[in-house]
């Protein structure tokens, strides 16, 4: 088996260096404007997207510049929304699904799973459903179980879909916008606690391809390698390790599938000490499969210490905050399972 | 004809009672939420009191109710204790989830209240089947599955209906009708004038009364209850309310007008019911003072209690997974 690689991405319209701060959904909105005024076959489709901007307020006021014809407001109905996309896709549309909390995607799910996933490949290739499905993930809202897990191992798990998940407010547009391009479907997991949070972000029609990682950080210590919130955990860690004396790498696969492996490869081998974060529940989650990716590969010889995980604890989100707070990944277990992993090995 | 509640001194002080409780329950969880003591999400069901106290007072303690997000009446009205509500509210250890559910997942199962839900329409299968249980064990209990209007667009309302119809089991489908499933008109989305028209599609009876009215819900559920338990199926209710409050905190009351919520809360069902109760001799002003004098004392101190409560503790979150 191969791993995959990134070949087939649609060229990027020029790159100009040119960027604005802004936040998160702001630059969500701004790649979904983007692509609507480029192409007539997107639109937006979810519960209270339109007149109430969503609810995260991710589409905010497009109904007033787009017209509710194309930023369509649906009953409370994941399921049908979900068909609905995938017939739309399958036909010439090129829809961008918001599902409220990427919790409600269980309603939906026959139509992700056994529909969208499946059609290109079940159908020899006769069709393909280029949709966008966009969910936010994650806790830190004090929303509880039912509102705040991190599903992206569900999607990971099913061959053709793509899944992404967007750290900062650039990669927010660009990969949204390669999602967009893309004939697949394509599920992009945005993260609660980031929309409110503000980035560089690139103007105009720009890219961040799929199937390429980020490495905001590198050091000679150990890779620290995130996802999601995590990233911006992972980073803020590597400042406090640094005044410690202990240089991170920090690794955003950015993209779950397709996955950059060569860049985990290469930076785990540069460092020979791996330290893998993830918002999600332990047990069978995306980080398990990095871990395993890692000991398959010659990078495995390269270490010098066990691989180590952290991770959600196998429960469902409390709602009492302290709980909340004690049940994924912080700064602080970062930096001590960082430093753990260093002075140890 | 069913008891007139509000020529009936004790029932109409008791229901009086429940409305008060559970306006002043939302109005100080509104007041922490505010000052930021308490976080998280809520749903407040202020202004639409009338549909939990009319519907409940036609069970019996056994007798199971599922809620839903906006839930905080139907447990009041179920019976449940203000104190314990107050405290999951604020994530402590004496609350009924000891601070693990929070607002979106109270249940109380001593009075029947298998829960509130955070997902839309997720409690209308599980009425199902505790009316399917009830049927199975032969307890003559039955369920009420409160629902909103949005409610009605999953394919869960459907698949849960579908099931109590062709066993034909004990359970109501008390759907409040508040105009808005979040920012989308309950008008726009279902092609209905009346969504009891509904009902018809499902081989169920269906019936739409005024939510706001404690004796017309009572009188709905009361006959629905005694269908249920007599062994003639599920039906569907249509309680037609509003909610005063924005869904959410999110809420900028974008979809809706001013206009529109003042002329709902003209037609507040607390005075409402007050008024009547006077004219009809049931209570005397002095005891419609006295009702909401003892309510707001009452949950004064549930208050003060909750707060002085410890904190929930996070030493046994990964053994409180599975049942033993
Ligand atoms: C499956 C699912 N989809 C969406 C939501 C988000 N959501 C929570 S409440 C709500 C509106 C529900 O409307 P309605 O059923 O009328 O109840 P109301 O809020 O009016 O009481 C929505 C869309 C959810 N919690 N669960
Ligand atoms: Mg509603």
């Amino acid at each position: 088996m191969t791993i995959e690689t990134t070949a087939a991405q649609p060229a990027a319209a020029p790159a100009t260096a040119e960027t604005v701060t802004m936040t998160y959904s702001e630059a969500i909105r701004d790649a979904m404007r983007i692509a609507m005024a480029k192409d007539p076959a997107v639109f937006i489709m979810g519960e209270d997207v339109g007149t109430y901007g969503g609810a995260f307020g991710v589409t905010g006021e497009l109904i007033n510049e787009i017209g509710p014809d194309r930023i369509r407001d649906t009953t409370i109905s994941e399921l049908g929304i979900m068909g609905a996309g995938v017939g739309a896709a399958m036909t010439g549309m090129r829809p961008i699904v918001e599902i409220q909390f990427s919790d409600f995607t269980a309603q939906a799910m026959d139509q992700i799973a056994n529909q969208a996933a499946k059609i290109h490949f079940m159908l020899g290739g006769a069709v393909s459903v280029p949709m966008v499905i966009r969910a936010p993930g994650g806790s830190g809202t004090g929303a509880a179980a039912q509102h705040s897990q991190s599903l992206e191992a569900w999607f990971v798990h099913i061959p053709g879909l793509k899944v992404v998940m967007p750290a900062t407010a650039d990669d927010a547009k660009g990969l949204l916008l390669s999602a967009i391009d893309d004939p697949n479907p394509v599920m992009v997991i945005e993260h609660k606690l980031l929309y409110k949070t503000s980035g560089e972000v690139r103007t105009g029609d720009i890219r961040t391809p799929l199937g390429v990682a980020a490495v905001p950080r590198e050091g000679k210590d150990l890779t620290i390698i995130a996802t999601g919130v995590e990233v911006s955990r992972a980073l803020e860690a590597a400042e406090i390790l640094a005044a410690d004396g202990i240089e991170a790498t920090v690794v955003d696969p950015r993209t779950l599938k397709p996955l950059d492996s060569d860049t985990i490869l290469r930076t785990v081998k540069a460092t020979g000490r791996v330290l893998l974060v993830q918002e999600a529940v332990r047990t069978l989650g995306f980080m398990s499969e990095v871990s395993a990716i890692i000991s398959e590969s010659d990078a495995f010889g390269y270490l010098r210490a066990p691989i180590k995980r952290l991770a959600g604890l196998d429960i469902p989100i409390p709602y009492a905050p302290k709980l909340e707070r004690a049940s994924v990944p912080q700064v602080e277990d970062i930096v001590a399972a960082a430093t753990d992993l260093v002075r140890k090995w | 004809m069913n008891t007139q509640i509000v020529a009936d001194r004790e029932l109409a002080a008791a229901s009086l009672a429940t409305m008060w409780k559970i306006r002043r329950f939302e109005e100080a969880v509104e007041d922490l939420y505010g000052r930021g003591l308490m976080h998280g999400t809520m749903h407040l069901s202020i202004g639409q009191e009338a549909v939990p106290t009319g519907a409940c007072l036609a069970l019996n303690k056994d007798d199971y109710i599922t809620s839903t997000h906006r839930g905080h009446g139907h447990c009041i009205a179920k019976g449940a204790d203000m104190e314990r509500m107050m405290a999951e509210l604020l994530a402590k250890e004496t609350g009924y989830c000891r601070g693990r559910g929070g607002s979106m997942h109270i249940a109380d199962t001593e009075t029947g209240n298998l829960g509130a839900n955070g997902i839309v329409a997720g409690g209308i299968p599980i009425a199902t089947g505790a009316a399917l249980s009830a049927k199975m064990r032969g307890t003559k209990q039955v369920a009420v599955s409160f629902h909103g209007d949005g409610a009605m667009g999953e394919g869960a309302w459907h698949e849960g209906v579908v099931l109590a119809a062709m066993w034909q089991l004990p359970v109501v489908f008390l759907c409040e009708n508040n105009l808005y499933g979040m920012s989308m008109s309950s008008e726009k989305a279902f092609n209905l004038d009346q969504l009891s028209d509904r009902a018809k599609g499902y081989g169920i009876p269906g019936v739409t009364v005024d939510g706001n009215d404690v004796q017309a819900v009572y009188d709905a559920t009361k006959e629905a209850v005694d269908r249920a338990r007599a062994g003639g199926g599920p039906t569907f209710i249509e309680a037609k309310t509003y909610r005063w409050r924005g869904h959410s905190k999110s809420d900028k009351n974008l979809y809706r007008t001013r206009d529109e919520i003042d002329e709902w809360r003209g037609k507040d069902p607390i005075p409402h019911f007050e008024a009547l109760a006077l004219a009809a001799g049931g209570l005397t002003q002095a005891d419609i003072d006295a009702v909401r004098d003892n309510v707001r004392t009452e949950l004064r101190s549930a208050v003060q209690r909750a707060n002085a409560a410890p904190d929930a503790t996070a030493d046994d979150l990964l053994s409180a997974v599975y049942a033993r």
